[in-house]
């Protein structure tokens, strides 16, 4: 149980989607908070929104991550129930400024919450990966590319402090 | 750290696999050999508004990628799918599935420690 430092994920074998639960040690309504929220989602997420979330809104979010700050995207609010249940559509890899996403299929991405014994569990699943045109996903995939190390020292310095 | 080293070692395998995808000709090349089946590099060219040339570089990029193997069959070559190389194509899963790695972190240390 010591390992929890690092959250365990599980990766589906799918194509299709990508699912990781692991458990915070907080109440759930603070979890809950952190997701509902747009100020704190964005926080930890990395991201600023015009708006905050409502069912059915499309709301415009700027990436705070330090050199991504030029990139914008649109997330879709599907579902908000209060402390159980957060879902909302996006483009995944929509990175590039110079492309228009808005007729490509977009993905779902849920998040779920359930007490347990040490705090809270989270799962948080996102699917609908093979609507994705393999070009785009090629595309996207040479994008990330250069900001893997990035984002792999984000995590060290995050597990470590 | 030694978990996620393993990943990003996965996908710079993977790189010259995507690099080789990203181009609309050459996914219509990978099209045609998956639906038609082995095809020689004239069958190839038809209807491609491209030169014959030009598509020989092409399955060279795919070839060096994996993608792509030229075998011979009487006296021409043809050019069928490495379909084992294709299935890496399927890491692309594994850079999101990374990402989503790092945002649980991020979200986990955030609601711990701004109670």
């Amino acid at each position: 149980m010591t390992a929890t430092a690092q959250p365990s994920s599980s990766t589906a074998n799918s194509t299709d989607r990508i699912e990781k639960r692991f458990t915070v040690n907080a109440p759930r309504s603070r979890v809950w908070r952190a997701l509902a929220d747009e100020k704190e989602f964005g926080t930890w997420f990395r991201m600023s929104f015009d708006r905050p979330f409502s069912e059915g809104a499309t709301v415009f979010a700027r990436l705070t991550h330090p050199g991504y700050e030029h990139v914008t995207l649109d997330l879709v609010v599907e579902r908000i129930q209060p402390e159980r249940y957060f879902s909302y559509k996006w483009h995944p890899y929509a990175i590039d400024p110079k492309s228009d996403y808005t007729k490509e299929p977009m993905t779902l991405v849920e998040f779920t919450l359930e007490e347990v014994k040490d705090g809270t569990a989270v799962t948080i699943v996102e699917s609908g990966f093979d609507r994705i045109p393999l070009g785009r996903r090629a595309e996207a995939f040479r994008m990330n590319e250069k900001g893997w190390e990035g984002q792999a020292k984000n995590l060290a310095k995050h597990v470590e402090a | 750290m030694s978990r996620r080293s393993a990943a990003a070692l996965k996908v710079n395998e993977a790189v010259p696999v995507f690099a080789a995808l990203a181009d609309p000709t050459r996914l219509r090349l990978i099209g045609r050999l998956s639906t038609d089946g082995p095809l020689s590099i004239t069958r190839l060219s038809e209807g491609e508004p491209v030169t014959r040339q030009a598509i020989t570089r092409h399955l060279e990029t795919l070839g060096e990628a994996g993608l792509v193997r030229n075998v011979r069959r009487g006296r021409e070559r043809v050019f069928e799918l490495d379909l084992k190389r294709l299935e890496k194509a399927k890491q692309y899963l594994d850079v999101v599935s990374a990402q989503w790695d790092d945002a649980a972190a991020r979200l986990k240390a955030f609601v711990e420690t701004h109670p």
